[in-house]
């Protein structure tokens, strides 16, 4: 094997990987907040919901966590196209990931309140608490707090599905990477430094779900567990 | 309205068959690398330990559409260009899915009670009596069902060997459309088939999780 490494590229280049890296976050995070809502409610109606929203809810997160994102992803976008809407491809992106990740997230928070028991939804009835509170402080909380590891490593493998938007060309890391590859003619060295601001990402991701979990679970910074 | 002529049917049922034989190479592959870096994750030489995690996060870490554009480019800088897309893809993929395999397997061996690993010992069977009779019959009941789950996320995994030209499912969808630009009824047959694909598996790894709950009760 002769090949030689060679990274000077990233001299030019490196503030492209930058702002890719940032597109990223960026995707993950509007995708992040509003797919966690989506899939909250969604495993509301379907834990307490009327027969026909289950039904609903239910054949939602069979047909999302049974198909690929690559398809879903073509699917929403050919369809905003189809319907004549014109979309830019970020904003598609945004929306096939916040669909997706809201059936996973259904999912997830779905076992977390099926974990609160029912003596607590009972007492909480007992003190008087309206229906909005009860739901609010004695059920989605801590179904969310005991649930909020998975929660985290469903976020993370999000992040780093939004690289699959590079292929309705949204600009992100992995679209900046193959623009790159295809400019220097060096793609190995392209995709290991792809790779490494991946990992890079990955481990901020998981830190600012740290912190976030310490600063919205006063229990879990002050006693260091769960409920 | 059919807007898709037999042969084209055809094509994407061609494509759904390399799909299904993509994944068993992953699987497969997948299953051998994960089960030694699984080991290597319990294993008591610390340096072993400190490897298998190092592998597993840096896998864990990166998307897989860019693993797979490393060992496509990376295998061709090797000075094997000429072999054919599938290698590649497969290698992608194999490697891919040790690193989740391994941290679910890791989770199922370390399930199986401290006291059985001590009871081998005690009974005097050597490390691989111990694994092999006493602790792998009993963590693989409890791995059965991560592991169908995760089964399921390598047949929709596949869809992203596309990406370097691997005709499977997802690629010949994208080539029908290239033909005939209708893009919606094409890739709804093609979701479709990953659904018949998955759905079946996911139902499956379910009950046996259910299964296995009544059981431990």
């Amino acid at each position: 094997m002769s090949y030689t490494f060679d990274f000077s590229f990233l001299w030019t280049y490196w503030p492209q990987f930058l702002a890719g890296a940032w597109l990223t976050l960026q995707l993950s995070a509007i995708s992040t907040v509003f797919g966690c809502i989506l899939g909250t409610l969604c495993a509301i109606g379907r834990a307490d919901g009327p027969r026909w929203l289950k039904w609903v809810i239910a054949s939602y997160v069979e047909i999302i966590r049974n198909t690929p994102f690559l398809i879903q992803i073509f699917l929403i976008y050919f369809g905003f196209a189809m319907a004549g809407l014109k979309v830019s491809a970020n904003f598609a992106a945004v929306a096939a990931l916040v669909i997706n990740i809201g059936a996973y997230t259904c999912e997830i928070v779905r076992a977390g309140l099926q974990s609160i028991h029912r003596s607590q939804v009972e007492a909480a009835t007992c003190l008087g608490l309206s229906q909005v509170q009860t739901y609010w402080h004695v059920i989605v909380r801590p179904a969310i707090e005991r649930v909020y590891p998975a929660l985290t490593s469903q976020y993370v493998l999000l992040m780093l599905a939004s690289s699959i938007t590079s292929q309705i060309s949204a600009e992100e890391l992995t679209a900046i990477a193959n623009r790159i590859q295809s400019e220097t003619f060096r793609a190995l060295e392209t995709y290991i430094v792809a790779g490494v601001i991946y990992i890079l990402l990955s481990f901020i991701v998981r830190a600012a779900f740290f912190l976030f979990g310490q600063l919205i679970f006063p229990r879990r910074r002050k006693l260091g567990t769960t409920i | 309205m059919m807007p898709l002529n037999l042969a084209q049917f055809e094509y994407l049922a061609h494509g759904a068959l390399w799909t299904v034989g993509l994944s068993l190479i992953a699987f497969v592959g997948g299953s051998v690398l994960g089960f030694i870096v699984a080991l290597g994750r319990i294993s008591t030489n610390r340096l072993i330990r400190l490897a298998a995690a190092t592998w597993i996060q840096i896998i864990q870490g990166t998307p897989l559409l860019v693993l797979l554009f490393l060992l496509y480019f990376g295998i061709a800088i090797l000075g094997f260009d000429k072999l054919p897309a599938i290698i590649s893809a497969g290698a992608a993929l194999t490697v891919y899915s040790s690193a989740f395999l391994a941290e679910i397997w890791r989770g199922c061996l370390q399930s199986v009670p401290k006291t059985q690993w001590e009871a081998a010992d005690c009974l005097g069977l050597n490390r691989f009596q111990r694994m092999f009779q006493v602790i792998l019959p009993q963590a693989l009941k409890i791995a059965t069902p991560p592991t169908v789950g995760f089964l399921v996320q390598i047949i929709k995994n596949t869809s992203l060997a596309s990406v370097i030209g691997f005709i499977e499912l997802a690629q010949a969808g994208k080539v029908v459309n290239n033909a005939i630009f209708e893009p919606l009824p094409i890739f709804l047959i093609v979701a479709c088939f990953y659904f018949a694909m998955c759905f079946p598996l996911s139902m499956w790894s379910r009950s046996l999780e259910r299964k296995l709950h009544v059981g431990s009760r």
